[in-house]
């Protein structure tokens, strides 16, 4: 007695597979949730004026005009591949070099534009001062720098908080963003 | 003479058998690493490019401002424009936003709110810096750059 098996056709199984991909690739967008992470500072009413003067010394002054140009404590600069190792020596000058900072936590990257300025090149020079510090962070905590970041990205991991607070001790994060002046702007 | 006989029985067809599972699997794939679409952007976003990336782990704390020239300039000409949600907002909208933004989390998560700022590589600094003096009033401090990741250098 010859016994049919009952088959499902699935020569078609392909293109319904197809058509689903083609559907969502066309729907869906790939998440991105990466960037430049900043702290903005509280609300100028909020925080009372204080005097406090800070030392000449203890400010990595950076600049930006409105035609993208650069200066680097009051001197123009082309080349920017040095800044980066400029300002770990700054912050972690320690008093050494009279005419740079006294120590960590008093040294103040001031990072200024104006309100021409682009957006591109605004994060270029952001991402070198940040580096900077990651680099600082991440050598104190014993780990490479894209190791420190992805621990600050999850700090509710004992281990990841553990590395960020080796990292972070006695070294504030001093990126001080100043408002744009005027110039080339709307 | 049929020593140089050619074999006429080759078989030609490519095995055709498999490809439901391989394309199931890119379906799977782009399923699980994609998101829906929730607002058509109407700025252009050329998004510069960082070395010194982090990431946000918790997305339901983000929300996304779009700045950018837009794409009908025509329409609403060359300045560039803030986008939340699917409407263009004007700099002193932006606390209102920002309180109906916070009212969707949880009562303590709301200060940890991080608004993500997709700005274009042609924006000026004047219109973000104006929108961050905004945020700052409304108390929302956690700012996040969108940068593509940069390969290139180190």
């Amino acid at each position: 007695m010859a016994r049919t098996t009952p088959e499902i056709p699935n020569a078609s199984m392909a293109d319904i597979a197809f058509l689903l991909l083609t559907f969502f690739l066309v729907t869906t967008t790939m998440p991105n949730n990466r960037g430049l992470s900043i702290a903005l500072p509280p609300p100028p009413e909020a925080t009372p004026p204080d005097d406090v003067k800070i030392q000449e010394r203890n400010m990595f002054k950076i600049q930006l005009n409105s035609s993208d140009a650069l200066l680097v404590e009051g001197e123009p600069r082309e080349d920017i591949r040095n800044l980066k190792d400029e300002i770990k020596a700054f912050v972690l000058n320690n008093g050494r070099d009279p005419a740079s900072s006294d120590n960590p936590e008093k040294a103040i990257v001031s990072f200024k534009t104006d309100r021409g300025t682009s957006h591109k090149r605004f994060i270029e020079l952001l991402d070198i001062i940040q580096g900077a510090y990651y680099d600082i962070y991440a050598e104190q905590a014993g780990v490479s720098n894209p190791k420190f970041r992805e621990a600050a990205s999850d700090l509710s991991i004992p281990e990841n908080k553990a590395i960020y607070d080796k990292g972070r001790a006695g070294i504030p994060l001093n990126i001080s963003i100043a408002d744009p002046t005027k110039a080339g702007g709307n | 003479m049929s020593k140089f006989k050619k074999k006429t029985n080759v078989k030609q067809d490519i095995p055709t058998s498999s490809m439901p599972d391989v394309v199931f699997m890119l379906l799977f794939f782009f399923m699980v690493t994609t998101e829906l679409r929730k607002t058509s952007i109407e700025v252009k976003q050329d998004i510069p490019k960082a070395t010194q990336l982090r990431k946000l782990m918790r997305k339901s704390l983000v929300t996304n401002l779009y700045i950018g020239e837009p794409n009908k300039s025509a329409q609403y000409g060359k300045e560039p424009k803030i986008q939340a949600d699917d409407v263009f907002i004007d700099t002193k909208d932006i606390i209102r936003w920002v309180n109906e933004q916070k009212s969707k989390l949880e009562e303590v998560e709301r200060d940890q709110l991080t608004v993500s700022l997709k700005v274009d590589k042609e924006a000026k600094r004047g219109i973000i810096s104006d929108v961050e003096s905004e945020l700052r009033k409304a108390n929302a401090r956690k700012l996040l750059y969108s940068t593509r990741e940069d390969n290139k250098e180190q």
